[in-house]
């Protein structure tokens, strides 16, 4: 999904986000009315301690889950409106998500796991090889396609879940602690990409609790108890390589 | 996406794990098995049994002789009432009689000996009364009965036993010290699982009882009646003329003789072939229970194992029902084959004899083992499957 003309309308909005655990007075608020705007090209970090709510936000962001009350936009598109089937669609073609634990189908070769988002967007076998052999190319890992995950080590696993991540080309591009699992080495690695993907225009959501990391964006949020506290950015969004 | 891509996705899913597949398709394939093969081997004792009557002939009648009670009388069966019951007119429907004198002996030829389950001496109308066939050489005449001719006619199994590859018509034979020609064989008849009615060697009454067994009174009367209707009219004839012969009176309960009827003891046989049967049904009906707990399990635990990969699918944009269908082909699948394989290795295994019987294959049980096999396997393959698809993603992914 190209990103031309829509710069004038951000990637991501959401509006007095709410999210409640269970009722009553044993309610827990995860997401106390939170606000964001994310627009296209932009490197975003989430920061917060345990138990902000964080991941919750991410997870609703990711259309993984549902909020108990508030609107989510993305691209424009109410996600609160859609049904099953259209929400499997915007998770398939808009979302790029990756997970603090790779979350690749075990057994199951890297390519294999990279071509699964492209399968169930209906893309033929051909393009699909060759767009995901493309992808893992990216990530550096053209060689390793036909590797079972459990034959890669965790930082390739995790860069063959950003491959499969950013293989159907989302206009966003999740990542749920993404360097949670990693050492030192394969945190640079990863990182590394996704500043990379960053430079080329692709507007990145991550989530984090190392300010390493979060070194690494242009902007950073933090949560606490479900509220935003504190928005900084410390770079412009480049408009040059989101136009290009 | 297209119905094939999916199906490539199943069996993806299934080669993935070849041992839990690999036990999945076992499992179905012992419950399918087992239930077919137990059917199978009830069905083909209660066919044995009625192979092995009907050969015995259902429209002959036994006489035994028993105590004599008390009437003072010689209540022996003997020649004499054979006789009586060979007359026309007050048996009009008793097409033959044949008098049965049977005996153990060893039988020898050259240094072989064999014993022998029973030496018959009869007339020549015992063959058919018994249905027995002479399948090389011929039986015995009227004739030799009257000249009390030492010839005698074997079984098979007696024939095999004594002379192996040895064409036994012609041969010299010994039975009991005596010398006897063979002068046939008779065709086999099977055994009916008790004893071998092919282990036995016929020869004429007179020359039996010369050479073996002296002038006593018989062991037994066969008697044909002119065809299976009449059995129980050619059974009141009988039941009359002995009971002059031996001086029963009217209305006694106990007489001195028993008349066994073949379509008699046919029934009871069949009965209890059939109680068999339906033992044989229970315990395949529980084993299929059983082997449907199984499947149900093993599905089961398979399928919300994977509650995560539905979950990790779902992120990525997998629509419910490309989960649902990819999961109901997987299930598709390794039902098929371990009922394939199950009715498969049922069908082999019919081919051997089980604990001396040979099994027939019911089809009705076939389809009832297949069918219920199929659809446990189904149903508790893509239930599970259904529940996961139906979770947010995240919840299937938290799923542990």
């Amino acid at each position: 999904m190209d990103t031309h003309g829509r710069q004038d309308r951000p990637v991501l909005d959401v509006q007095d986000l709410v999210k409640t655990y269970g009722e009553g007075e044993t309610a827990v608020h995860a997401l106390a009315g939170v606000s964001l705007t994310v627009e296209a090209g932009d490197y975003v970090a989430i920061m917060g301690s345990s138990g902000s709510g964080k991941s919750t936000l991410m997870n609703i962001l990711g259309c993984l889950d549902v909020p108990t009350s508030g609107t989510y936009r993305l691209d424009g598109v109410d996600v609160s409106e859609l049904n099953e089937s259209q929400l499997a669609l915007v998770r398939n073609r808009r979302i790029g998500f990756v997970f603090q634990s790779f979350n690749l189908i075990a057994r199951t070769s890297a390519l294999a796991n990279v071509e699964l988002p492209l399968a169930y967007a209906g893309i033929g076998r051909v393009e699909r090889r060759e767009r995901a052999l493309a992808a893992l190319d990216m990530v550096g890992l053209a060689n390793r396609a036909d590797h079972d995950p459990n034959q890669l080590s965790g930082g390739q696993q995790q860069r063959v879940a950003v491959a499969r991540a950013l293989v159907s080309r989302p206009a966003l591009l999740l990542a749920d602690e993404p360097t949670g699992n990693l050492d030192s080495r394969s945190t640079r690695d990863v990182l590394g990409i996704l500043d990379g993907l960053n430079a080329q225009g692709r507007t990145i959501v991550l989530i984090t609790h190392e300010d390493e990391v979060a070194g690494h964006a242009h902007r950073t949020v933090r949560l606490v108890d479900g509220l935003i506290v504190a928005d900084e950015r410390r770079r412009a969004i480049d408009r040059q390589a989101v136009a290009a | 996406m297209s119905i094939f891509e999916i199906f490539g996705f199943a069996l993806r899913g299934v080669a993935a794990n070849k041992l839990r597949s690999g036990l999945t398709v076992l499992g179905i394939l012992i419950g399918v098995a087992a239930v077919i093969l137990l059917v199978a081997v009830g069905n083909g004792s209660a066919k044995q049994v009625e192979d092995s009557l009907a050969a015995l002939g259902t429209n002959t009648l036994t006489v035994q002789g028993g105590r004599g009670g008390d009437t003072g009388y010689r209540t022996d069966l003997t020649l004499d009432i054979v006789k009586a019951l060979q007359d026309r007119e007050s048996a009009p429907d008793v097409k033959s009689v044949s008098p049965v004198v049977s005996t153990s002996q060893t039988l020898t030829f050259g240094d072989a000996s064999y014993d022998v389950n029973a030496v018959i001496g009869t007339y020549p109308s015992y063959f058919s009364a018994s249905n027995s066939v002479v399948a090389a050489g011929s039986a015995f005449t009227e004739e030799d009965v009257d000249q009390a001719a030492r010839v005698v006619v074997l079984g098979p199994t007696t024939a095999a036993e004594l002379f192996g590859t040895v064409d036994p018509v012609g041969q010299r034979v010994g039975i009991g010290g005596q010398i006897f020609s063979v002068i046939g064989v008779l065709a086999k008849k099977g055994s009916t699982g008790f004893n071998d009615p092919d282990d036995v060697a016929i020869a004429p009454l007179p020359a039996v009882q010369r050479a073996l067994t002296g002038y006593g009174p018989v062991s037994s009367i066969t008697i044909e009646a002119v065809s299976a209707d009449a059995v129980a009219a050619a059974k009141a004839e009988i039941t009359a003329i002995l009971n002059t012969k031996m001086h029963v009176a009217d209305g006694t309960s106990s007489t001195p003789y028993q008349i066994r009827d073949a379509s008699q003891l046919l029934e009871t046989r069949t009965a209890t072939a059939e109680t068999f049967t339906v033992l044989l049904g229970a315990v395949a009906g529980i084993s299929l229970v059983v082997g449907g707990i199984g499947i149900t399990n093993i599905m089961m635990v398979s399928v919300t194992e994977r509650t995560r990969e539905i979950g990790i699918r779902k992120a990525l944009g997998a629509p419910r029902r490309v989960v649902l269908t990819q999961f109901l082909i997987e299930a598709t699948l390794l039902s098929l084959a371990g009922g394939g394989s199950g009715v498969a290795a049922a069908l082999i295994g019919a081919n051997f004899e089980i604990v001396g019987i040979k099994p027939v294959i019911m089809p009705d049980s076939v389809v009832l083992a297949l069918g219920v096999c199929v659809a446990i396997g189904l149903f508790f393959g893509s239930y599970p499957a259904s529940r996961a698809a139906g979770l947010r993603p995240i919840d299937a992914l938290r799923y542990e």
